[in-house]
């Protein structure tokens, strides 16, 4: 029987140590990796060769990091546009996994994984968990869905490889949720920030607490520090970012360690830059703009300056974990998630921020838009809770106008406020869908 | 001398009123009387009930937002000009009225039951009773309900 490695007293899991490498090393790392994969794509995958020899770039032209910029980007579309195989290294005998995202945009796009992929996947996330001050010992109700979505596998065997008890719950049935959570002593969760919201909703009509809870691991849609801060008052646990892609490799790109100030990236294989997103020029450290990954490892499909839509901006300040890895920035916003009213440039996560400076307004809320004689209005539907429910008709509709107030305080723009019943918007296992477009433009 | 009265929260849209009534039905809770207050989004419905513990509960279940108000019953004299004379003790006592609706039970014929809901309903009752304005209280008005 070996000694685990947290009976040894180390904070940090023995997989963390590319965490820790120096810069030089890991750039080294990275550009002997990165050479591999671009020669890898080159070889194996059609499309990218074709893109490559029409820009007349070639993989042994990679002498520096920087030189990926002279190589295409890839987008969504691509994936689309070869459903289902298209972008495979790999013949099919060597895979062993595939996922797809939810299709809802029209044909799914499907991502594969060869035997040493799911090891790096399953690294990474235990590297994820292990920032997250997890250990052998920590029972983790996993609520991310199991199934074609990347988040329930993902975190299912990172947790398991970190030694902790993986409770397989996969998304909905609330009620059962908030039972395990209580009866087997969990202390650790997984899930999206707003299936969180909704589980403490629950909680408190069910007049139970979160027990033993203690951190809480949310991602697969951007949120708000005010989400945070609500989560983490009402549940009373550490609420961790955690960043990832089904076209990268799924949750455990990058997660937020104790000290959540950015998110860590594993660099050693994901290769971050920032562009600017109308250019696609490269931006330096601290810029903000869109982030563009790389696999540096992957094998079944490699994904070449992938173009994630996430705006944030690399921070390569020291942090005080140690870690070398550079951070981005929480994302509360991607290109896509952004819609345009009268000019004005506005993310769902604005809104959040705004409804949740107002006292006891709960982050329940949908955003309408409509169109009416040419003119583009805003509607932001906000659930009414015991807390902020007057009797008194001046109180409701003081409340609609601080709303009101504090959404033009940050959007620039007036929005008109409709209080709802409570539980009347529909809520979401997975990913939130904060934004109803009725412009039919 | 305070009743307690329940407030719920609607929305502005058909079959809102019904949930609320079909569920306290269902629980076997009467309703004694009620008062509803509307804007263009949104309404508000009043209830007295005897048991406002359970009928709270039983509505929370069900997912609408109830909060619970402290309001004063005042019998008024049934006749002409009974309801100003009533009114002008408020005023005496420099009481604001935030709003008032009638309770509808069966009349003796000498008062007519008002409900008022006033900013500090204890030191309201403490002054309307020292001007001799009847106030009637929860046991009292259930047993005139016959509840």
């Amino acid at each position: 029987m070996t000694t685990s490695w947290n009976d040894a007293g180390s904070a940090f899991h023995p997989a963390s140590a590319p965490d820790f490498l120096p810069r030089r090393e890991l750039e080294q790392l990275q550009l002997a990796r990165l050479r591999a994969v671009v020669a890898r794509a080159y070889e194996k995958v059609p499309l990218l060769r074709q893109r490559m020899e029409a820009r007349g770039v070639f993989p042994d032209a990679l002498h520096a990091l920087e030189d990926l910029a002279r190589l295409p980007f890839t987008v969504k579309a691509d994936l689309r546009d070869t459903y289902p195989f298209g972008l495979f290294a790999s013949p099919v005998e060597e895979i062993v996994r595939l996922h797809a995202s939810s299709g809802t945009t029209g044909k799914p796009i499907v991502v594969a994984y060869t035997a040493a992929d799911l090891e790096v996947w399953t690294s990474v996330m235990v590297r994820a968990f292990a920032a997250c001050g997890l250990h052998q010992g920590d029972l983790i109700q996993n609520a991310y869905g199991y199934g074609l979505f990347t988040g329930g596998l993902g975190a299912h065997y990172g947790g398991e490889a970190l030694g902790a008890t993986v409770i397989p719950i996969s998304g909905g049935n609330t009620e059962r949720q908030l039972m395990v959570l209580q009866d087997f002593g969990v202390t650790a969760i997984c899930c999206t920030p707003s299936y969180m919201v909704h589980l403490i909703e629950r909680a408190r009509d069910a007049k139970i607490g979160f027990g033993r809870l203690k951190v809480g691991v949310f991602g697969a849609e951007p949120w708000s520090e005010s989400m945070r801060a609500h989560i983490e008052r009402e549940a009373g646990i550490r609420a961790h970012d955690i960043y990832g892609l089904s076209e990268i490799i799924g949750p455990g790109v990058g997660i937020e360690c104790v000290h959540r100030d950015g998110l860590h990236l594993f660099e050693d294989h994901f290769y971050p830059e920032i562009v600017d997103p109308e250019t696609g020029a490269v931006l330096p450290d601290g810029a903000e703009g869109e982030l563009v990954l790389t696999t540096l490892s992957k094998q079944a499909m490699p994904m070449i300056r992938y173009r994630t839509r996430d705006i944030t901006a690399l921070d390569p300040t020291p942090c005080a974990c140690g870690r070398t890895l550079r951070r981005i920035r929480r994302i509360g916003r991607r290109s896509d998630d952004m819609f345009i009213i009268r000019g004005v440039n506005v993310f769902p996560s604005q809104v959040e921020t705004a409804l949740l400076q107002v006292e006891g307004t709960l982050p329940h809320y949908q955003i309408v838009l409509t169109r009416a004689k040419g003119l583009d209005e805003m509607e932001v539907q906000v659930e009414v809770t015991p807390e902020v429910f007057s009797d008194e008709i001046r109180g409701l509709q003081r409340l609609q106008e601080h709303l009101a107030t504090a959404l033009e305080q940050v959007l620039g723009i007036r929005a008109q406020v409709t209080l709802v019943a409570p539980r009347t918007l529909q809520r979401s296992e997975g990913k939130a869908k904060r934004v109803i477009d009725r412009r039919n433009i | 001398m305070k009743i307690r009265q329940l407030s719920l929260f609607l929305e502005n849209r058909p079959g809102q009123l019904r949930v609320p009534c079909q569920v306290l039905g269902d629980a076997g809770i009467d309703i004694l009387t009620l008062s509803l207050a509307d804007t263009q989004q949104f309404g508000i419905l009043r209830l007295i009930v005897k048991d406002h513990t359970r009928a709270r509960q039983v509505l929370e279940q069900a997912g609408v937002v109830v909060n619970v108000t402290d309001v004063l019953a005042v019998d008024v004299p049934d006749r002409p000009g009974g309801l100003a004379e009533v009114l002008q003790g408020f005023e005496a006592c420099g009481l604001g009225i935030e709003y008032m609706y009638a309770y509808s039970v069966r009349s003796r014929g000498e008062h007519a039951t008002l409900v008022f809901r006033l900013s500090d309903p204890d030191r309201a009752a403490a002054l309307l009773q020292a001007r001799g304005v009847r106030l009637v209280g929860a046991a009292e008005l259930f047993a005139r309900a016959g509840a």
